[in-house]
């Protein structure tokens, strides 16, 4: 809570900070930085007791697909951030080359193991423990021939956008598109 | 936050409520804080409690993941202990530090 004096009328005004009580995330990009930014922030939001909901739709889908959640990649084209081991700028040419991506998504992952950011299944475990809930697109579902069972057990449902935003309701309530 | 008297002796508490001082804990001082945060400390929130001190005395940053593989308490387990927050709560009720990972 904050006080704010205001000069004219002299009057005291408070200022009460809402709380955020419900995320809603959605992820539409299959890549290791994007499905583990969505996921970092939902599972954040559980940890701190904020009601959270996850929804992937067209290329995040594979994050969701058990065949594929697994097996995620990071491009290793057009990406002006990546950077070889050391520092050195990394050359688009270079990740052109196969096994290049493989190599490079697979030391990501290392990485990530060795801060204790755990694999995708294991980390929608961790979401779903706390009382969140993962859901898939129906459109991009329909679109790339996904059906339940192709999913993760940890997706609750296959939802249309207008379930989405029923679902997005209430005082407190954000939704962030990662 | 300052000093605040629980249990019978002076405990150091920082603005956000965690002590700074994890060698002033004890059970008495636990439970007190967990009363404040609607929880009724059993032998499994110890066993959890002794858990993270000891993770938190050899110098390792704490996950709700570590806690997990602990093999005290799954992860469900955790949250069902510690409603609403369960590495913070747990882990002002261990009169140690707010928790500075992301996972």
């Amino acid at each position: 809570m904050e006080e704010q004096v205001l000069d004219k009328p002299i009057t005291k005004k408070v200022k009460e900070d809402k709380p955020l009580k419900k995320v809603c995330i959605i992820c539409a990009k299959g890549s290791i930085e994007d499905v583990y930014a969505a996921l970092v922030m939902t599972n954040g939001a559980v940890m701190e007791g904020i009601e959270a909901k996850l929804f992937f739709t067209f290329f995040g889908l594979d994050a969701i697909t058990k065949n594929q959640m697994n097996k995620l990649h990071t491009s290793t084209v057009g990406n002006p951030a990546m950077r070889m081991p050391g520092g050195l700028p990394f050359p688009s040419i270079l990740g052109l080359l196969p096994g290049v991506e493989a190599g490079v998504s697979a030391m990501m992952k290392k990485q990530m193991e060795k801060l204790d950011i755990p694999p995708v299944d294991e980390f929608m475990d961790m979401i779903t423990a706390g009382g969140g809930e993962i859901f898939a697109c129906k459109l991009a579902a329909d679109m790339f021939g996904v059906e339940k069972e192709d999913l993760s057990e940890h997706v609750k449902d296959i939802i249309t956008v207008g379930q989405f935003y029923e679902m997005c309701g209430g005082e407190g309530t954000q939704i962030i598109f990662t | 936050m300052g000093q605040v008297n629980l249990a019978g002796t002076t405990v150091d508490f920082n603005e956000e409520g965690y002590m700074t001082d994890p060698s002033q804990w004890n059970k008495e001082i636990a439970n007190e804080i967990a009363s404040e945060e609607g929880i009724e400390l059993t032998d499994k929130h110890f066993e959890v409690l002794q858990f993270l001190r000891d993770k938190h005395t050899a110098g390792e940053q704490l996950t709700i993941r570590k806690v997990g593989n602990s093999g005290i308490v799954d992860i469900k387990g955790l949250y069902q202990l510690f409603p609403g927050g369960p590495l913070k709560k747990s882990s002002r009720i261990a009169g140690i530090p707010k928790p500075a990972s992301c996972v």
